[in-house]
């Protein structure tokens, strides 16, 4: 294999690895709010038993998360490095004001979340909860911007030409801001709600059908419910303007999206397969629908694929199926809500083991949104690493062998397996142990024993 | 904006006060970690953790914007220097991952086995994060062969010569000897008697070290000594080093855990300065023709960036500032174990 492909896989398979756990931080992190919130204002102990139950996964998830991330940030200068100094200049910015902006402020607060329960009063113990909250969302802010730019890149001039050739800033803030930002980041930030929310609901249904815990894990699972639920719509209207700023500043990757070959009305697919030699795409459609949820016209027609050189277009299967699976596991998020909103008015949330059932297992489905919407936005940029301006074959290390990205794509998959499994086993554990924390003699008579 | 400031100077220091930093902050809990498999006991173990546990993962920050700061400042000084030292630097993500996984993960299991496992993981990963950071340094002290086209190929067999080595001990010597007063600092009774008597086998093996490294560097590292030559009122420095670790037993002897502290964090800021004294305005130099070193005009970014990085500096920076010092002082003393520790 050439050092592209092992590049790609590498670069694609860490940054998958990695975030399976920041939107977990993103998610529970703003639960954590309502959670210590409900305990400062009711003064009810249940609250604050829930509220350290959750840091402690919190402080597991973003444990994780701090380890793999380092690797993404040092990924671009080993693998990318001929990107990495083509887009310095303008990138660079974003991820340096994450660690400024961001970092410091999550990490900082994170331990007086975690260890400083005695050590300050409750309303200072709660606001730093709010600020690993907003720190997490800054550090999403950040890197989201980054990576939008490289899809929809703005304020910036190229300078030099051939290989010196480079893109620096002109217009900050038109790069902060750039034509995908807003949306994307919204869209991204509302799912790691959803998955954040999930894994509270999850853990809740598991006790309740243990018949543990049962007032907490039944408060949390409501306030995740709501949470979710307000969640899910959201991401109806940003996923909506999402595509539609696709559709305006990426016309290749929406065509790839429905595998829409030929500029005509476009068609919706609820599901099908595509065909790319042949250019077709089998399943079943609502004609006219793309074209009227792009232009609110069902007649205006939509960029086809066929307007751009082969070598200008993504790989359309793998696009159409990731975004195609996001887009169902969304609407069974927004079908659960309701459900479930219905059952909670019934007063009958709890009541049946297939739903509690349901709730535990549709943990992973957040997980596989985030990740194939994912793919679709960075498949679907393909061929170009920064869209229009640079293609990714020409982002490579010159200096780079492919036994040097082999060997390392050989111990990341290593290490990363055994740490999933690790990470899973404790997660399990930690949730069969539950939210009971030894008392306070205890852990003293501990410390004098050992 | 800022006319007048010469923002690649200021940059260039900039850099280095974030990965200095990093030195001093992750340097003691890097230290702590190379240090813990001495230490005996479940308990006396949880207590060398938690002595960083609140702080850790914050010092590691100022790597990643460190990183992210060279990133953005001197993108060729990024591309070029990751790429070339593609193994090491991986190396480094391994002990840097392991070594985060080995805090959390340690007590979240109870058998004697799994917990021995992560303190070997997380002991052996500290060391060698420092090892490899300080072999880094020894590389680039001694250049590296930059081509014209910016791009340098190493071996990983190259990387990995009698002075790097040097430095990469030294390196983990320096970092033994600041945590271990850090660890003196936050512990008491029995263990930090115990940690005191380290503190002068580390003292002596940083020295030995230093005499090493440092002779060596006079002796056959003309460009690293020319601005001393020429500015001879730069030697203050190197005075000040020596005084400040002189004064490390003294403290010790008096029992001022902090003013130890103090001195040795003094030193690595020191050794730092003198080192960056020496490179600039180089932060690679070439061995294949020093008009292709990498220096901080060469490889910086446009005026525009390194101006607007500036201001997020001016922002960033107080408030880094007021978080860090924060968090140092609500976990002040001496550490206690309680059902949230590690």
């Amino acid at each position: 294999m050439d050092v592209e492909l092992l590049s790609r896989i590498q670069f694609a398979f860490t940054i998958m690895f990695h975030y399976i756990y920041p939107p977990m931080s993103i998610g529970i992190g703003i639960l954590l709010i309502f959670m210590e919130g409900m305990y400062l204002k009711t003064k009810n102990p249940m609250y604050h038993n829930m509220t350290r139950f959750w840091v402690k996964i919190f402080a597991l998830t973003f444990a994780m998360g701090v380890a793999t991330g380092i690797v993404m940030e040092f990924e671009f200068g080993t693998n990318w490095s001929t990107y990495s100094r083509f887009v310095g200049d303008v990138f660079g910015s974003a991820l340096a004001a994450e660690g400024i902006f961001a970092f410091f402020l999550e990490s900082g607060f994170l331990a007086i979340l975690v260890f400083g329960w005695d050590k300050v009063g409750p309303k200072m113990h709660f606001f730093s909860t709010i600020m690993v909250a907003l720190g997490a969302h800054l550090s999403a802010v950040w890197i989201v911007v980054a990576n939008s730019w490289m899809q929809t890149p703005a304020g910036y001039k190229i300078v030099g030409e051939g290989l010196m050739a480079r893109a620096e800033i002109t217009d900050f803030w038109a790069m902060v801001f750039n034509p995908s930002s807003v949306e994307r980041l919204s869209h991204t930030i509302g799912g790691a709600w959803i998955t954040g929310a999930f894994l509270v609901i999850s853990v809740s249904a598991y006790y309740i059908i243990k018949n543990k815990h049962l007032d907490m894990a039944k408060a949390s699972f409501k306030i995740a419910l709501l949470f979710l639920a307000m969640a899910s719509f959201l991401q109806l209207f940003t996923g909506h303007s999402s595509a539609v700023q696709v559709g305006e500043y990426q016309p290749a990757k929406l065509a790839a999206f429905e595998g829409h070959y030929n500029t005509a009305p476009g068609d919706l697919y609820l599901a099908g397969w595509v065909f790319d030699d042949e250019e077709k795409v089998i399943g079943i459609k609502i004609p006219g629908m793309l074209s009227f949820l792009m232009y609110y016209d069902n007649a205006k027609p939509v960029k086809g694929l066929n307007e751009f050189d082969r070598k200008d277009r993504p790989p359309v299967n793998i696009v159409f199926q990731t975004y195609h699976l996001m887009v169902a596991i969304g609407m069974f998020f927004i079908a659960y809500s309701i459900l479930a909103l219905f059952l909670l008015w019934q007063g009958k949330l709890f009541s049946y083991k297939w739903f509690m059932q349901l709730s535990i297992f549709s943990v992973v489905l957040p997980h596989i949104a985030n990740q194939v919407g994912w793919i679709s936005a960075e498949v679907g940029r393909q061929p170009w690493i920064v869209y229009n301006l640079m293609r990714t074959s020409d982002g490579l290390s010159k200096v780079v062998s492919a036994e040097n990205v082999l060997f390392s794509l050989i111990l990341f998959t290593l290490i990363y397996i055994l740490l999933f499994i690790l990470f899973i086993f404790l997660l399990d554990k930690k949730i069969k142990v539950g939210p009971e924390h030894k008392n306070i003699e205890t852990s003293t008579k501990q410390f004098i024993e050992a | 904006m800022y006319e007048g400031l010469d923002l690649n100077t200021i940059w260039f220091v900039l850099v280095g006060v974030l990965l200095a930093g990093y030195a001093v902050l992750d340097g003691f809990d890097l230290g702590v970690g190379a240090l813990h498999l001495f230490v005996k006991g479940d308990t006396n173990r949880r207590l060398m953790i938690n002595s960083i546990g609140p702080v850790w993962d914050g010092n590691e920050v100022w790597l990643v914007t460190g990183g992210g700061a060279i990133f953005a400042a001197f993108p060729h000084v990024y591309a070029t220097v990751f790429s070339a030292f593609y193994p090491a630097i991986m190396l480094i993500l391994v002990g840097i991952i392991f070594r985060a996984v080995a805090i959390e993960f340690r007590s979240k299991g109870e058998s004697v086995r799994w917990r021995q496992n992560w303190d070997i993981a997380f002991s052996i990963s500290s060391i060698l994060i420092s090892l490899l950071f300080g072999i880094a340094l020894g590389n680039i002290i001694q250049g590296i062969p930059v081509g014209a086209d910016k791009e340098a190929y190493i071996s990983f067999m190259s990387l990995i010569n009698p002075y790097s080595l040097m430095l990469g001990v030294t390196t983990v010597a320096l970092f033994m000897m600041h945590g271990s007063i850090y660890a003196a600092m936050k512990t008491e009774g029995e263990l930090q008697d115990q940690i005191r008597t380290w503190i002068n086998n580390t003292i002596i093996f940083f020295v030995i070290c230093y005499i090493t490294v440092t002779m060596y560097t006079l002796i056959y590292l003309e460009h690293m000594v020319v601005v001393f030559r020429q500015n001879p009122e730069y030697f203050l420095l190197a005075l000040l080093n020596m005084l400040a670790i002189a004064n490390i037993p003294r403290e010790i002897y008096k029992k001022r855990e902090h003013l130890a502290f103090l001195s040795s964090s003094f030193s690595i800021l020191a050794l730092l300065g003198l080192f960056a004294l020496g490179m600039f305005p180089n932060f690679v130099p070439s061995t294949i023709d020093p008009e292709y070193s990498l220096t901080a005009f060469n490889s910086a970014s446009s005026r525009k960036t390194l101006e607007v990085m500036f201001t997020m500096a001016l922002i960033g920076i107080p408030f880094v500032l007021a978080y860090t010092i924060s968090i140092y002082w609500v976990f002040r003393g001496k550490v206690k174990l309680n059902e949230m520790s590690y």
